[in-house]
């Protein structure tokens, strides 16, 4: 059994140009050269990607689940932000 | 894998009422959990379990296969089964890291595999004796893995579910090209027809076996479809499985070796002779027919890819060193 861990990356991979790169797992490598090729076989066997990042997993920085609310709720309590809230009668049209 | 994955899982858990009553308010609102969510212990380690024995299933299960990928009868075959194999490595893969989610690490499931303390699928346990197997395989093997991660890829954890998904996408064509080689052969000679017999004589029963065993009132059970961790009862995915197979083994015009095996008006299903639990039992506990080769190959491959594991870690390193060492030899 090797006594290193190998480093773990997350692989994010752009389906088609015209789309933005999306996370589709992660896999381990030494360095960045294996991560991608070993990125490419595990995530790309059918045609699925045109383009592969691949970010070492350490470097991710997340949010907490736990400040979720704190985070995330002034979304929905700006409801000013969105166009439902402003009144445009109904002979204007479209707007 | 699949459901024996949770045979003996310990889904004990210690969290006060009220954490546990919210997060199975989150679970009965069908939100899925995502890894740092706050979960309970037991629905954790559940799931460690599940998907590392998941994921161990999928390596084993390249062994019986890949011993005849050099022996296949054509290039068409050979390259459809390489494809096969690599997807399973590739399967075990995408659970692996969907395990490592939830805090344990590639290593420590290795050590688990290697050690004998994780158990894979009792199928895997099988050899592969004649090409017709390969053909069995695919066709049963791989379609009651179908039935299984089916219903896994709406399981309340999202990587799982997540993974499930992938995988269910490859399958289809492992199931296709197995039945094909199937069809092959029993448009064939006599003996071809008879060897596609022999493999389903073989592959049957234990295919019916990896559902896993009736739950009965197994409170582990149902702690594990209270939390959506497993959607259908083992018995349900099994008769399932049965019910869709039974058709093909006709349409093949091989003989499901099972004399009680009837169509039941009633239910609208068959009902089947029964199991024999001793033998699943005692390939669970590691007396298969090829328990112990299995765990050879696996514990020699790990031993043998050691160094080139290590002299790429250290090719990393010594790289990374000498780019930190650039710019300051530059001042
Ligand atoms: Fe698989
Ligand atoms: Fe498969």
């Amino acid at each position: 059994m090797t006594e290193t861990a190998t480093p773990l990356w997350e692989v994010f991979i752009r389906a088609r140009n015209g789309l933005s790169h999306k996370h589709a797992g992660s896999i381990h490598a030494a360095d960045a050269e294996l991560a991608l090729q070993a990125a490419r076989d595990v995530y790309t066997r059918r045609g699925e990607g045109q383009s592969v990042w691949v970010v070492r997993s350490s470097d991710i920085v997340a949010s907490d689940p736990v400040d979720k609310d704190m985070m995330f709720e002034p979304t929905a309590s700006k409801i000013y932000r969105h166009p439902t809230f402003y009144e445009i009668p109904d002979d204007v049209g479209n707007m | 894998m699949y459901s024996q994955g949770l045979i003996g899982a310990d889904g004990k858990t210690d969290e006060d009422e009220a954490f546990l009553a919210a997060f199975q308010e989150r679970i009965d609102a069908e939100q899925k959990i995502e890894p740092n969510d706050p979960m309970p212990e037991g629905y954790r380690k559940t799931l460690i379990r599940q998907i590392s024995q998941h994921a161990h299933s999928e390596i084993i299960g390249m062994q019986p296969e890949g011993n005849w990928i050099s022996r296949a009868p054509t290039l068409r075959r050979k390259a459809a089964l390489m494809a096969k194999v690599q997807d399973e490595g590739g399967h075990g893969l995408y659970l692996y890291s969907a395990a490592e989610t939830l805090g344990i690490s590639r290593e420590e499931m290795y050590q688990q595999l290697l050690t004998g303390a994780a158990k894979y699928s009792s199928i895997f346990n099988y050899p592969a004796l004649t090409w017709a197997d390969i053909g069995a395989i695919g066709w049963l093997v791989d379609g009651a893995a179908i039935m299984n991660q089916i219903a896994l890829c709406r399981c309340s954890y999202g990587p799982y579910a997540r993974a499930m998904i992938r995988i269910c996408k490859e399958e289809s064509f492992h199931q296709r090209q197995g039945y094909e080689i199937l069809i092959t052969l029993c448009n064939g000679s006599d003996e071809q027809k008879e060897l596609a017999q022999d493999a389903l004589n073989r592959f049957w029963w234990p295919s019916l076996m990896m559902f896993g065993p009736s739950e009965g009132q197994s409170v582990h059970s149902q702690q594990s479809m209270l939390w959506k961790i497993k959607r259908f009862s083992n018995d349900d995915l099994r008769d399932k499985f049965i019910n869709a197979t039974v058709p093909q083994a006709e349409f093949l015009g091989l003989k499901v070796p099972d004399p009680e095996l009837k169509w039941n008006e009633e239910k609208q299903g068959y009902d089947h002779g029964d199991i024999d639990w001793d033998e699943f039992w005692r390939v669970v506990k590691g007396d298969g027919p090829c328990n112990r080769e299995r765990m050879r190959t696996r514990r020699r491959v790990e031993s043998e890819g050691a160094w080139v594991r290590e002299a790429a870690l250290a090719h990393a390193q010594k790289r990374a060193e000498r780019q930190a060492v650039a710019p300051v030899a530059a001042e």
